[in-house]
């Protein structure tokens, strides 16, 4: 480790979030009553004190230049005190004390072009990774397949049409999945459907072949010689494209123009609210990848919704919803063919099995 | 639209089309100004006719005196496009609960401005502050200008994550214990863990303030704090009472839909058996101003989520099924660390602590952290008959303790 030079500050962390807390959440810091959802996007929360503090949330495209967030200061210098905070999902949310600023910012956000929205039974921002615009390992791009899911479902997070409940979708470009899709209504995921193409020539130079045979988690990758020279080999039927060789070398690309593309997943959430937290299940397992918008997988998801929107109870989420009706009407109403590779072949495979005789008939 | 910036990119222009706020437009924004970002546009449309990327595997790189936080980009076609040959993304460890002020944002700005793309992501998905492209020179010149600000880099690699929280009780009423306070003191105890990568893989922790979790912990972190609390929910039946004049169906949405069915509703009161309530806010999140978690609160601490590479997804798993959660966090931070001592020492290259679990046995893992296991860990106990005894008798030792022998062989019995 390099010495510390006097003049170098490190491992100082992040400024203590205390000095960007609006007067009114210091007043009213953990002392809060309740809350309520005036109009979409737009909540208030009571103190105890019987202060009130009004958030306007706003949708994002994550990616932001600084033009643009200089333009959010400005709009939270104008109408709340300079305060403003972001969500997890990329949402931008204004922090305000008057409820007269509340339809004259919302008004602004709109000239901007961005709707707010995204509280309550609606659908947030799509949480997702950086795709084409920034990643080595992207079998599909994230913010314009975002843009072009978002574009068709934006009537749901401005709450134009009404929804049973929260819906949240997330992208992830790759199985790394920065984006920790797992648990999501619907999860948007990038996959490859070939092995990786070893080079040869500088496996040997790049990487250490050990480690790039133990990456393997089905034991698909062996050493060999080609041409005298050490390199790896790939069992093609045991891969599962997961990538994780590539993670550790460079010389073992995936990326496959011909051959990358998109899967959907449905039926997760993290919130333990009526039925415990669960992983998203398979509903499609490819499209290829369609820019600039993505059309056929724009077209699935709106009908997934729908399927959702029109059948579930309130309250009731993709995975509680598909659980009552049961998978073979949900494939059915969402016009999705059921096939092989729905059924799950990796570890505690069985225990996705239907281990009864509970059947619709 | 902003400008064309000299070159037409038809295929990106149709994503500045629709309702939804366009990326594109932003990177046009800054392209007016930035030729790092005008070679992006560029680039990108370039992936959009090939469906393919265009940046290679990370290098290392980084600031003086750490092995986090940046994240090395190189594009593989350097020679069209230079400005972006290095293009290296910084990731800033965003002020817990992502509160800031105008001023501050503004600062973060002209840093970036200065020195890097003037793109950013608000934010990404672990939670920093990522700003999108630098080359290497810029590197330490922005980790100044950041640090002169207050502000420091993430974690990347395997290190300790950039930890995050949910609003807590900044402005939510469900928080049962205050996730700012504790994720911003884990984040300042753990600096060194943060940036300067010692583990097997990476360690993510993330704090949610109810079971509603609004951070995803149970999905994405290693060790997920999700605040709760074990005596009654509070209630104002004045306000259950409003709630069902104003419509709400309180038996089938409210009664019906509790996973323990621990709630009635005869009419006019709402009774709950809060001895067998699971905490899942499925009634507090429909009845807002009617309920509200009790005021014994702390947390549950679970283990080991991960997204699926290697060994597939897990969600996190009860490891403390409730604690107590005051300044100055200790007990849950010496957690930390025998479980650290424990996987360093055991974890193989890029094991999570999950997969770890899996591979020796979540038995075997408590007893090397030192917790006792108890029943909330489990969903039930095993099914499979093939256990792993730690001891067996022999029969001479049986009958020399008859004989009553040796001592030694009576204390080697009995549970270890």
């Amino acid at each position: 480790m390099t010495m510390a030079r006097p003049d170098r500050r490190t491992d100082i962390g992040p400024p203590d979030f205390r000095r960007f807390l609006p007067p009114v959440i210091k007043a009213n810091y953990g002392a809060w009553k309740y809350h309520e959802i005036l109009k979409p996007g737009v909540m208030v929360h009571v103190g105890e004190s019987g202060d009130k503090l009004f958030t306007v949330r706003a949708g994002s495209p994550r990616l932001l230049g600084t033009k643009r967030i200089r333009k959010y200061a400005e709009l939270a210098d104008k109408y709340c005190d300079g305060f403003l905070r972001f969500t997890s999902r990329h949402n931008v949310e204004f922090l305000l004390t008057k409820e007269a600023n509340i339809e004259p910012l919302i008004a602004e956000l709109a000239e901007l072009g961005h709707p707010v929205g995204g509280i309550g039974p609606a659908i947030s921002s799509i949480v997702h990774t950086q795709g084409w615009v920034h990643c080595h390992s992207a079998a599909t791009d994230a913010s314009g397949v975002v843009k072009a899911v978002m574009d068709d479902l934006s009537e749901y997070f401005d709450g134009t049409r009404k929804i049973p409940g929260k819906l949240r979708i997330a992208l992830a470009c790759c199985l790394n999945m920065c984006g920790a899709v797992h648990c999501s209504d619907i999860a948007i995921l990038g996959v490859h459907r070939r092995p990786p193409r070893v080079q040869h020539d500088s496996l040997k130079k790049v990487c250490e072949i050990p480690n790039v045979i133990a990456a393997c988690p089905t034991g698909a990758i062996r050493p060999t010689r080609i041409d005298g020279v050490e390199s790896v080999e790939i069992d093609e039927e045991l891969c599962m494209y997961c990538a994780n060789c590539f993670s550790v070398c460079p010389a073992l690309p995936m990326a496959d123009a011909l051959n990358d593309g998109i899967s959907i997943w449905v039926g997760g959430k993290v919130s333990n609210a009526r039925h415990e937290p669960t992983f998203s299940k398979l509903a499609i397992p490819f499209i290829e990848n369609d820019p600039p918008r993505w059309t056929e997988v724009v077209q699935s998801i709106h009908r997934i919704v729908e399927v959702w929107a029109d059948g579930a109870r309130p309250h009731e989420r993709m995975g509680e919803f598909i659980e009552r009706i049961g998978w073979p009407r949900f494939f059915r109403e969402a016009g999705i063919e059921f096939r092989k590779e729905h059924i799950d072949d990796y570890r505690y495979a069985g225990l996705t099995y239907k281990r009864s005789a509970q059947l619709r008939h | 639209m902003a400008g064309d910036n000299g070159k037409a990119t038809p295929l990106l222009d149709e994503l500045e089309k629709g309702p939804w706020p366009s990326f594109v437009t932003q990177i046009k924004e800054m392209a007016d100004e930035k030729e790092q970002a005008r070679e992006l546009l560029q680039l990108l449309e370039r992936s959009y006719e090939e469906r393919i990327g265009h940046w290679k595997h990370g290098g290392i790189v980084g600031v003086m005196g750490y092995g986090g936080g940046v994240i090395g980009r190189y594009n593989d076609l350097p020679e069209e496009f230079p400005a972006i040959a290095h293009f290296h993304t910084l990731r800033v460890n965003m002020p817990t609960g992502w509160f800031y002020t105008s001023d501050v944002l503004r600062k973060i700005c002209d840093i970036w401005d200065e020195h890097g793309s003037g793109l950013t992501n608000m934010h990404g998905s672990t939670g920093d502050i990522i700003l999108l492209g630098t080359t290497t020179d810029e590197l330490e010149p922005t980790f100044k200008a950041l640090t002169e600000n207050d502000f420091d880099l993430g974690g990347s690699g395997s290190d300790v994550r950039t930890p995050s929280a949910c609003v807590g009780p900044a402005r939510c009423e469900w928080a049962c214990y205050d996730t700012l306070d504790l994720c911003n003191d884990l984040t300042q105890t753990f600096q060194d863990e943060l940036h300067r990568p010692a583990f097997p893989y990476k360690f993510k922790f993330k704090c949610s303030g109810c079971p509603n979790d609004c951070v995803a912990s149970i999905a994405r972190s290693d060790m997920s704090i999700i605040g709760t609390w074990r005596d009654e929910i509070r209630i104002d039946q004045d306000e259950v009472r409003a709630y069902v004049e104003n419509g709400l169906n309180i038996e089938r949405d409210v009664c019906g839909n509790c996973p323990t069915k621990c709630m009635e509703w005869d009419g006019t009161t709402l009774e709950i058996d809060d001895s067998n309530c699971v905490k899942c806010m499925h009634c507090i999140n429909a009845m807002p101003k009617a309920l509200r978690p009790g005021t014994d609160t702390g947390a549950t601490v679970l283990l080991g989520a991960k997204a699926p590479i290697v060994q597939g997804a897990q969600l996190s798993s009860v490891l403390i099924p409730f604690i107590k959660l005051e300044p100055p966090y200790q007990e849950i931070k010496d957690l930390a660390e025998r479980i650290w001592d424990f996987w360093s020492e055991n974890g193989k290259n890029r094991e999570r602590v999950g997969e770890l679990v899996q591979r020796v046995g979540l038995g075997n893992f408590l007893e090397a952290i030192g917790v006792e296991p108890v029943p909330e860990m489990i969903a039930h106990p095993r099914e499979n008959p093939y256990i792993f005894f730690e001891e067996y008798f022999e029969v001479e030792e049986e009958e020399a303790e008859a004989d009553g022998v040796a001592e030694d062989a009576q204390s080697q019995g009995g549970a270890s």
